[in-house]
């Protein structure tokens, strides 16, 4: 049994890593995946990595902040830590999100009521590094010992922590052991909100101490800013790909698919997760034979940005994300499109719609619209003729937080899935009350080191007992089953997540987003779009 | 040792006003925040609130009528502020000992307003005091602050028992967080013993609020319950400088957080405020903002850090 950490074990000089994850101790998971001798075993970090970064939180390592070669550096760190802590308080730097942030600061009740509500606590056995409350509690001493006037009585009513590198290094780790999914907030008597105090505290490290995972910043986000996409995809390249999916698409469906570009003045601007091009190309198709046959008049842009909805600095920086959010509004206003459209992309959804809104100002703020919605209005207004039993096999949707806790579009999707899959099973919860696929906020496209073990065995482990559960009457090699998943980064978990755990290979579970089973339905479609393969 | 007592109730009172005011004032100058509800939003309209939706669920939902379902947010209210529906439904075990607290609590301040509603009849009517009306207000502010005392002495120690025993609040406790609990422990203990064990002799509860509303300090308060009354008042001025004023939170993090969906339509007050934001000069260091307190957050955004041109 792993021994109990307390928050004073943050500041702990040790490198040693405050908890190791027994597999053992671990949320069991129902059949077939309950035999714990086959688990997989979780690869070690190297001697090299742990020399390296800074690895003393557990047994994995998403952030590789080099360690500090001198004290003096360390004091450095300390220092703009504690900088980007006061800002975090402060109107001129942190308008954006200052008066929740101090409401979830001065209120919380200590009940633990949230850390049943968190799937990475259950998962990891309750494990109390990774209740919500944990890194919250840091954050919170912090706040009153160095910002509301410390002392004797403050450390007496609040509470007491040291700070130091070693908390520091560990908080930063900390900050991405959680997916963003805000479950915990939902069930919070008060209304206090751990998930709220991981997105500031990654705010802090990136806005003022300029550290964030690679894949978000480097990777994601500047790359996205440079060239127009995360994928790397310029406006030239992104286009010759739709031509060539275009092509595929007509072959495949039987009908002439054509996506227009840049066309003024179109009722509809989609912007699709350029993720999707390159890896699900059969996703940005189906939109594309789904638009066309109802006659909708519809553009792509190929403005920077304009081309790929991920936004993530939603998950770890404003400014990165407000620049992001206004290169897609520009992209809208340039074009003069009627509103825009989000394609299955959770994030982005989120993002666009909901936390940009108050940053989109006047001509800025074209309508946003997601793509459930208008698919809705395509199904079930008789748009496009369909033919359910062309989707006789079990489905099972899978609901994105951020699509639908956190915006609010629950039924579309399911008034679809329910029309045109007369196999359609429900998971356990689901709605608002969904479980995170264990990608969120970042994570499915975070795989370095041994992170994806960390990811598949503990951040995704709830949602895999969800999705055995919602298949359990079918759990049979020679029965294909599809889990509906209307979001990119939860696709790109699921893809990791069920090949990790053999899901395909053993159970034919077969992952794939909601236009996919539109078209496969689609009378004037060729049978068999879905072509039950794994990519 | 009467005067002493009225004034610590006197004090009592303007410090845990004005800490309220104080306390409500700042939450609500706060600079209005980015989007950042959850869902379900208890002002929706009525079919989709069940089960959590939001106006996105309509095509060119900008273009429906907007609706505030008042009588929804209300139901969800009320259920949340008498009956702490949101722990019942996720914290059963913490709810058996948080709701006889709590309510004990709403108990004892209508047990204070009806008998300072009786201090002013007697007052200003004392012929209603005398016949049904008196009776009346005797008894209910007698049951409802005896009632009110047990249901609160209960869950605080129901409350304390958990935070003393439970494991799982261990990590967080603080000596501060026992000792809350061990204040209206004591308090109510005291109070109830100086209400119980005050002798023929004494004063009845009305004649120590009359007393308290027309500063007569001539009234003789017994020593044990006046005990009560001064802790009472040490309480009440306490808990709205610790994070047990979460009445005056809780307004907010509904209100202005979980359930502000409201949309930013063009101009109006809601573009004013934001203009005004994005006016501030943010000091953030990292490279790719650096925050010179100069730019203002417009020019921030406005800047693309990944095409700055090298010099």
């Amino acid at each position: 049994m792993t021994k109990k950490v307390k928050l004073e074990d943050m500041s702990r000089r040790e490198p040693e890593p405050l908890i190791h994850l027994d597999q053992e101790e671990l949320m069991r998971l129902p059949p077939p995946l309950d035999d714990r001798s086959k688990d997989h075993a979780w690869s070690p970090l190297s001697a090299q990595v742990r020399e390296k970064y800074e690895c003393s939180l557990d047994d994995t390592c998403a952030v590789s902040v080099p360690q500090p070669r001198t004290k003096e550096e360390e004091e450095q760190l300390v220092k703009k830590f504690l900088s980007g802590l006061d800002k975090l308080f402060t109107r001129e730097n942190n308008w954006t999100f200052l008066q929740p942030l101090l409401l979830t600061m001065e209120h919380c009740a200590r009940c633990q009521t949230c850390s049943e509500a968190c799937h990475i606590f259950e998962a990891s056995g309750h494990n109390e590094l990774y209740r919500p409350t944990y890194r919250s509690e840091i954050l919170r001493r912090l706040y009153f010992k160095y910002l509301k006037g410390g002392g004797l009585l403050s450390a007496w009513q609040h509470g007491d922590i040291t700070l130091n590198w070693p908390l520091v290094a560990r908080l930063i780790e900390l900050a991405y052991r959680c997916n963003l999914c805000r479950r915990c907030a939902q069930t919070c008597p008060i209304g206090a909100d751990n998930g709220l105090v991981v997105h500031e505290l990654r705010k802090l490290f990136s806005q003022e101490m300029g550290i964030a995972p690679k894949e978000l910043h480097d990777t994601g986000s500047m790359l996205q800013l440079k060239v127009g996409s995360s994928t790397g995809m310029n406006s030239v390249v992104v286009k010759d790909n739709l031509e060539f999916i275009d092509e595929d698409m007509s072959e495949k469906t039987g009908l002439e698919v054509k996506t227009p570009w840049d066309l003024e003045g179109a009722d509809v601007l989609l912007i699709h997760n350029a993720g999707e091009i390159l890896a699900w190309p059969e996703n940005p198709g189906a939109f594309a034979v789904i638009l066309n046959a109802a006659g909708i008049k519809w553009t792509l842009s190929s403005e920077l940005a304009g081309y790929d909805s991920i936004n993530y600095g939603v998950w770890y920086d404003d400014a990165q994300f407000a620049r992001v959010a206004v290169k897609h509004a520009e992209a809208a206003r340039k074009l003069r499109v009627k509103k825009i459209v989000l394609g299955e992309c959770g994030h982005a959804h989120k993002a666009l719609s909901v936390i940009a809104d108050r940053i989109l100002t006047g001509d800025l703020n074209i309508p946003r619209e997601s793509s459930m919605t208008l698919l809705r209005d395509i199904v079930m207004n008789g748009r496009i003729r369909l033919d359910p039993s062309r989707n006789d096999f079990p489905v099972t949707l899978h609901d994105p937080c951020n699509m639908v806790r956190l915006m609010g579009v629950v039924e579309p999707q399911r008034e679809i899935v329910r029309k045109i899959c007369p196999q359609f099973r429900e998971m356990e919860p689901h709605g608002v009350d969904n479980y995170c696929c264990g990608g969120g906020s970042g994570f499915a496209i975070m795989s370095g080191h041994n992170f994806p073990d960390w990811r598949f065995q503990v951040a995704g482990r709830k949602k895999i007992e969800q999705i055995l559960n919602a298949f359990g009457d079918c759990l049979d090699p020679s029965i294909p089953k599809y889990l509906c998943a209307p979001c990119s980064n939860c696709k790109g978990q699921f893809r990791d997540m069920l090949a990790y755990y053999g899901l395909w290979e053993n159970q034919r579970i077969l992952y794939g987003g909601l236009v996919e089973l539109i078209v496969n339905a689609m009378v004037d479609v060729k049978p068999g779009f879905i072509e039950w393969e794994w990519r | 040792m009467t005067s002493l007592v009225y004034g610590t109730i006197y004090a009592a009172v303007a410090v845990f006003l004005i800490a309220c005011l104080v306390r409500t004032l700042r939450y609500a100058r706060a600079p209005l925040h980015l989007r950042w509800e959850l869902y379900p939003v208890a002002h929706e309209e009525r079919r989709r609130a069940q089960y959590g939706g939001s106006y996105f669920e309509e095509l060119d939902w900008w273009t429906q009528p907007a609706g505030f379902n008042l009588l929804g947010e209300l139901k969800v209210m009320a259920a949340e502020i008498v009956f702490l529906k949101g722990l019942w439904e996720f914290n059963r075990k913490l709810w058996w000992r948080s709701f006889p607290f709590h309510f004990g609590l709403y108990l004892l301040i209508a047990a204070i307003l009806l008998l300072l509603l009786s201090a002013l009849l007697v007052m200003f009517a004392p012929g209603l005091m005398v016949g049904a009306v008196g009776m009346l207000l005797h008894w209910l502010y007698t049951l409802s602050g005896l009632a009110g005392a047990a249901l609160v002495m209960l869950g605080a120690l129901g409350l304390l028992h958990r935070r003393l025993t439970d494991q799982a609040l261990k990590t967080c406790t603080t000596p501060g967080d026992i000792l809350n609990l061990a204040f209206f422990v004591v308090t109510i203990g005291v109070l109830a013993a100086g209400y119980l064990f005050r002798g023929p002799a004494s004063p009845s509860t009305l004649t120590v609020v009359v007393g308290l509303v027309t500063f007569d300090s001539s009234v003789g308060i017994p020593g044990l319950l006046a005990a009560g009354l001064i802790l009472g008042s040490l309480l009440a001025g306490y808990i709205p400088l610790t994070h047990m004023s979460h009445f005056i939170a809780k307004y907010f993090t509904y209100h202005s957080v979980r359930w502000d969906d409201q949309p930013y339509l063009r101009g109006g007050d809601l573009g004013r405020k934001i203009a005004e934001y994005l006016a501030y000069r943010p000091t953030w260091a990292a490279p790719h903002i650096q925050g010179d307190g100069k730019k203002t957050w417009a020019e921030v955004v406005m800047t693309n850090p990944a095409q700055r041109v090298k010099k």
